[in-house]
């Protein structure tokens, strides 16, 4: 039944659609979790911007949700115009799986195709109760981490590979002990949401557990809108995250969109897209918005998927799949 | 057919059903079937056998059927006082049993985190320093004992008893959105009991308990299992209100429906169809034997 709805409504909703477009071009970005904030300022500013230079008025509809339920959502026929996804491998699945781009559409934009990057920090209790400093901490005691479930969510598996990259760093590359570390680390979690967002509600909102692994960004948000309740800890070591961009190739082509969607993303590398980015506590990657945003962010020693994991798709093998280490994790309790 | 109906039109009536009851129920269930089909039946049993997956089965129908159960009692009596009594605001009770009905599940199940999450209304009175909550406190010698105990294990939080994001909050959410299929389920068949037979019953002798027992409960008994079961149904396949309130923690808080969802983001379609061609099968053996009780129901009543 509700397959029928979903076609009455898309059916729907694709005739509003047609309608609409006649009068005003609308791309539609679809995106994961935290990034809501930074690209409502984005679609403002870029909407400008593509006045200046066209005369058009273009209106961007956004889509966030968990990186992963996104890039299905597309395969299975959200007509995504671009999509600015938290991983590569999510953006690899619409070329495998959906055949929407070319495999090596990471090679089309600078840095990746990432305009931005982040990475991973803890998020603790005001005045850090439990002393919190780097990720061993994280398994003393009762100490509660609040992280999203790797399965369902991008942010959850940098976290994942950041705390594996961090244990083998520290046992020399003893990938044995790195799992014991990560399996130990998921014994102290006590609700494994699906997002990013959801982790910091119950982190932040309900008040459940010590210490939220999060995006870089979604700390600073957290931090911003409650200053008195919270501290970031930015560890010793982190991982890279790149959160990557790209044109969906089948769906600009169908619409006639290539144009607008491919200046869209080129303009998140300019000096306002640049800035946007750094406002918004992303890390810009052109000098001059890194220079002005330095300040902001913590000294860390960033690893990268690539040199650690090797790549994205070994990574996703080996640690997220049906059966991989994430899964041996949790074992029948036998009561 | 030779039997001249009054009203005509049998023929045109029974082919739209058909039509309609294929159109909206049985192409997305063959579809649902030939997906699961897909990955081959290795797959499908691989899936469907799973310790993890197995534990969520235990985790959606055993807390369901408690829940199920709970409102198999409560459901009963709050029908019983809506048709039997009359009493200023009556009516507004009546509506306010269906509002589980008409809530998007998604906002009740936010709702339900924010009142018994740790720190909010209802969770913080469970706090060990709280006087409800001291019942349970390790410090004292009761709380001391359930500390010990393995099934309790998951409910004894560092400060307190935990509602939301255990199975307890999994069992509150259940229980809410069942609620409203037991009332109104048995609530006819309570204005339907005539209140002379109960006034037989005590001319006759028979004291309350025995009027209740032998007279009243027997009448009720088809209706009060069919709305159990409809009750029972529905908290089987619920997800939009339990993602929120339950931990969603593999082996202790994961219900099937989150499995399934699960299955998608890892692209495994055919495992994903498989877990919902399993919650199909089981949802139709519960509407079965809730078209049972019906009918048995109806015999009794003598209304078939």
């Amino acid at each position: 039944m509700k397959s029928i709805l979903f076609a009455a409504a898309a059916v729907l909703g694709t005739s509003a659609f047609l309608t609409n477009a006649a009068a005003q071009t609308t791309i539609l970005n679809v995106s994961y979790d935290p990034t809501r904030e930074l690209y409502s300022e984005y679609n403002a500013a870029f909407a400008k911007h593509w006045k200046e230079k066209t005369g058009q008025d273009i209106k961007i509809d956004a889509s966030h949700g968990g990186s992963g339920k996104q890039a299905r959502s597309v395969i299975d026929g959200l007509p995504a115009d671009v999509v600015t996804l938290a991983l590569a491998y999510d953006i690899d699945s619409l070329a495998a799986k959906g055949n929407l781009l070319p495999a090596d559409w990471q090679k089309r934009l600078p840095h990746n195709s990432s305009p931005y990057t982040s990475t991973i920090v803890f998020l603790v209790r005001k005045g850090n109760p439990k002393g919190i400093k780097d990720w061993p901490d994280l398994i003393k005691g009762d100490t509660q981490v609040i992280t999203p479930n790797p399965k369902t969510s991008g942010g959850a598996r940098w976290n994942y590979l950041a705390a594996w990259a961090d244990a083998l760093k520290k046992n020399n590359g003893d990938e044995a002990k790195a799992q014991e570390f990560v399996a130990e680390l998921f014994k102290h979690v006590p609700v494994l949401d699906s997002g990013a967002r959801g982790s910091t509600v119950t982190f932040t909102e309900r008040g459940i557990g010590d210490v939220l692994l999060a995006w870089e960004n979604e700390a600073y948000l957290a931090l911003k809108e409650k200053p008195d309740a919270f501290e970031i800890v930015t560890p010793p070591l982190s991982i890279l995250a790149e959160p990557p961009v790209a044109v969906v190739d089948k769906v600009v082509d169908k619409r006639g969109t290539r144009e607008v969607a491919t200046e869209y993303l080129k303009y998140l590398y300019s000096p306002e897209g640049q800035d946007l980015a750094g406002k918004n506590f992303y890390r810009p990657i052109e000098d001059a918005a890194k220079a002005k945003y330095a300040r902001q962010f913590a000294e860390t020693k960033l690893v990268t998927i690539d040199d650690t994991f090797g790549g994205w798709k070994k990574a996703q093998a080996t640690h997220f799949a049906d059966g991989g280490t994430f899964d041996q994790i949790y074992k029948p309790t036998g009561n | 057919m030779g039997k001249r109906f009054i009203l005509p039109g049998f023929g045109l009536t029974l082919g739209y059903t058909l039509v309609y009851l294929t159109l909206i129920v049985l192409v997305p269930l063959s579809a649902l079937f030939l997906k699961t089909e897909s990955g081959g039946w290795q797959h499908f049993w691989n899936t469907i056998t799973s310790p993890q997956v197995v534990a969520s089965y235990k985790v959606s129908f055993g807390i369901s059927l408690i829940a199920a159960l709970i409102n198999g009692v409560f459901g009963v009596i709050a029908a019983w006082v809506l048709v039997r009594y009359r009493f200023p605001g009556r009516r507004l009770l009546d509506a306010i049993v269906d509002l589980p009905f008409a809530l998007p599940t998604a906002v009740a199940g936010i709702a339900l985190t924010t009142l018994y999450a740790p720190n909010d209304w209802i969770g913080h009175l469970f706090a060990y320093n709280q006087p409800l909550g001291s019942f349970i406190s390790p410090q004292t010698p009761f709380g001391a004992w359930l500390a010990t105990q393995g099934w309790a294990k998951d409910f004894l939080g560092r400060e307190g008893l935990r509602i939301a994001f255990s199975q307890l909050g999994i069992f509150i959410a259940l229980t809410f959105i069942g609620m409203p299929f037991v009332v109104r389920t048995v609530q006819p068949v309570i204005q339907d009991l005539h209140l002379d037979v109960e006034e037989a019953a005590a001319c006759l002798g028979a004291t309350r308990l025995q009027a209740f027992t032998r007279v009243i409960l027997p009448g009720l008994l088809p209706a009060i299992f069919t709305g159990v079961t409809l009750a029972y149904g529905r908290a089987v396949g619920e997800y939009g209100s339990v993602i929120f309130i339950a931990g969603n923690l593999p082996f202790k808080t994961q219900i099937t429906p989150v499995l399934i969802v699960s299955k998608l983001e890892d692209y495994d379609y055919s495992g994903a169809a498989g877990l919902g061609f399993v919650m199909l099968l089981a949802s139709f053996v519960i509407l079965l034997l809730s078209n049972g009780f019906q009918a048995w129901d109806n015999r009794r009543r003598g209304v078939a």
